[in-house]
């Protein structure tokens, strides 16, 4: 019997130990998006290191964290897709949308026999992904590619087969470029695609893009940058045939901004702007006084995100992504200075 | 049934112990070891109870959580076709059809090298090295987590389909596919029929087969006509296990099988199963209905793994009634 209880002792303290760890005074706690996690964790790290304070973040997706954030599970959530109608409407309180980097979808493709970039323009993209353009020496193709000798080869279309913020960022590309594609598919993360087969993440979509001749799919450019896959050019509204890079998705976010930060980026009208780039936000409660929140934790959150938008922006370019343009990071100042504590305001110029 | 009479007598413990020099001593049942029986059998009861609420449990909550896309789509969701979470429709059709068909199609290929294994370790040679060696090795099978069959399958298997393909005269050799996902799970699911057939062809009693090796029977002829007749629900048993294992194998078939929710044509398109769909589209589900769509897919699984298991059990009947 001794032996029992000590083994109940155990288990008890066991508990106890886990339960005291979550000291909530000195954690931030967020979730979602697992694109924005790299350059997170590299700016976290920085973070804990400059002011002490710990932030957990768990990159369950960018619909998890907004879930989350609506059952008031975390401090922060984060997201490459601004919340829809129906999430607004559970939200027991306004959600702000902070801009906290830009991103972009690339078009990797499995041609070894093409010497040059492929070019792609905005309806031929929309063609392949329709499943209306079968075979890569199509006269559509060729007509944007001049001199490439183009393979007599069928087209394989590689698309994500779990939800994901970049297969909304890439379906609303195509929603904005292509009547058809908005009339029959339309805009989600995960949707019904005519054509092509699914591989699960970014990694999933490369697997099958490196195993199958004559295959295109879209990843993120950190994705593809970190892993040396060629990708193809894009013709933006300007009629320029752009490649993804940090300064061409830099050039693309340089625009006005709305004051709810809810910019969208496709097709931009920037001519040297890459067209399938996207901001990602961080979300939080406009009001942060709800119940079991003290106003330590929100004043913490918002130095976070303040420093996050100016300091923590030199970590971006490294890890391929692009840095906010000075306009962006105006409007996420004068989001996080909107933020309240049952009623008055929080961040202040004086306390940071 | 009488136990008194069916069970051998020195079977029964006796309160009589030896203590440690050897002496006989009748030890008193006190009151506290009397009162542990009835402890011991209700914790049993408990431990069943728990297990059959449980399983209600799970099943009332899929049918509450998928009460709003029941509402909207009725039957249309089990024919439906079209599986498009941006305009609401949802129709399970495809990924049924995939699921069905991978499994059946494992079963199929897995059964003959199962039951040959079964027979090989149970009646043949159930002790030598090699034997020894299969058995783990069969045991080691079942223990490897899904997700590594499923980079083995996408790394050595997919290319190897794709040859195959290639050599049929396809026109874009995928490797991906119904076929692939197949294959992966025929593998993971011969464990089961193989372990559990073995121990029953070990337990055929010996008797039996003398009687038939006495009367001039060769060894298949004692397999064939003895073992395997008398180890008929056995087997049977082991494999509707396998069945049970491949309809919801998950994470393997999600990484070779294409996901994509157009119908399949043949053995050799992509497609996509039930299982593989949840897992895939659960977490980024952000609409009421698509998530209720999500759970009442867990529903329809639950349903065909039911109904499968009931099938199985009739046919078991069947079988040893004859």
């Amino acid at each position: 019997m001794v032996t029992v209880k000590g083994a109940w002792l155990m288990v008890s303290v066991g508990i106890l130990s886990l339960l005291s760890c979550g000291d909530k005074s000195r954690y931030i706690i967020g979730a979602g998006s697992s694109f924005d996690n790299p350059l997170f964790s590299k700016m976290f790290y920085s973070y804990f290191r400059a002011r002490g304070v710990k932030v957990n973040y768990q990159s369950i997706g960018s619909g998890g964290g907004i879930s989350q954030l609506i059952n008031r599970t975390i401090d922060f959530g984060a997201s490459d897709v601004p919340m829809n109608e129906e999430q607004d409407s559970l939200s027991p309180g306004d959600v702000l949308h902070v801009p906290i980097t830009v991103s972009a979808v690339v078009l990797s493709y499995n041609l070894p026999e093409l010497k040059d970039t492929l070019r792609l323009s905005p309806q031929v993209l929309a063609s392949l992904f329709l499943g209306r353009i079968t075979r890569w020496n199509d006269t559509a193709i060729a007509a944007l590619n001049p001199g490439v000798p183009l393979p007599d080869l069928p087209v394989v279309i590689a698309h994500r087969s779990d939800g994901s913020g970049t297969t909304n960022i890439f379906t609303g590309y195509l929603s904005r470029v292509s009547k058809e594609w908005d009339g029959r598919v339309g805009r989600g993360s995960s949707v019904n695609w005519p054509a092509g087969l699914g591989g699960k993440g970014n990694e999933g979509v490369a697997g099958l893009i490196r195993q199958t001749h004559g295959a295109i799919g879209y990843i993120e450019l950190a994705f593809a940058m970190q892993n040396k896959m060629s990708f193809g050019k894009i013709r933006n509204r300007a009629g320029r045939f752009i490649t993804p890079s940090i300064a061409s998705i830099g050039a693309a976010a340089d625009i006005a901004m709305p004051a709810d930060g809810k910019a969208s980026l496709a097709d931009t009208g920037a001519p040297d702007g890459y067209p399938i780039s996207s901001f990602s936000w961080v979300l939080i409660y406009k009001e942060q006084g709800y119940r079991r929140h003290p106003r330590e934790n929100a004043a913490q959150l918002l130095q976070l995100l303040d420093w996050m938008i100016h300091d923590g922006q030199q970590y971006s370019s490294a890890l391929y992504y692009a840095p906010l343009s000075p306009a962006a990071v105006s409007a996420g100042d004068a989001l996080l200075q909107s933020v309240t504590y049952e009623g008055g305001s929080i961040l202040t110029q004086k306390n940071l | 049934m009488n136990m008194e009479t069916s069970i051998p007598a020195s079977v029964i413990p006796s309160p009589v112990v030896r203590d440690g020099a050897g002496l006989r001593k009748r030890v008193r049942r006190t009151f506290r070891q009397i009162r542990g029986e009835g402890a011991f059998r209700s914790l049993l009861l408990i431990a069943g109870g728990l297990l059959v609420v449980l399983v209600l449990g799970i099943l009332l909550t899929l049918i509450t959580q998928s009460l709003p896309s029941i509402r909207l789509l009725g039957l249309k969701f089990i024919w439906g076709s079209t599986w498009n979470p941006v305009r609401n429709v949802y129709g399970a059709w495809p990924f049924l059809l995939g699921t069905l068909l991978t499994s059946f199609l494992a079963l199929l290929i897995s059964i003959p090298f199962s039951v040959a294994i079964a027979i090989f370790l149970g009646e043949y040679y159930p002790s030598s090295w090699f034997a020894g060696a299969l058995k783990n090795a069969v045991e080691l099978i079942a223990a490897v987590p899904s997700v590594i069959y499923g980079f083995w399958g996408l790394a050595v298997l997919v290319p190897m389909v794709r040859q195959l393909e290639a050599r049929f005269g396809m026109e874009q050799p995928l490797g991906v596919g119904i076929f692939s996902a197949s294959l992966i799970l025929s593998i993971m699911i011969i464990p089961y029929a193989a372990s559990l057939g073995r121990s029953m062809i070990q337990m055929v009693p010996g008797h039996l087969k003398e009687a038939a090796y006495g009367l001039g029977a060769t060894h298949w002829e004692v397999i064939r006509h003895v073992v395997i007749p008398y180890t008929r629900s056995g087997l049977f048993a082991g494999i509707l296990l396998s069945l049970g294992r491949a309809l919801g194998e998950t994470m393997a078939v999600t990484m070779v099988i294409g996901n994509t929710s157009i119908l399949p044509k043949s053995i050799f398109s992509p497609g996509n199963t039930m299982a593989s769909v949840i897992a895939n589209e659960f977490t980024e589900a952000d609409k009421t209905v698509y998530l209720s769509a999500l759970i009442e897919l867990g529903l329809a699984l639950f349903l065909v793994t039911v109904i499968i298991n009931i099938a199985g059990k009739k046919i078991i009947d069947r079988v040893t009634n004859e």
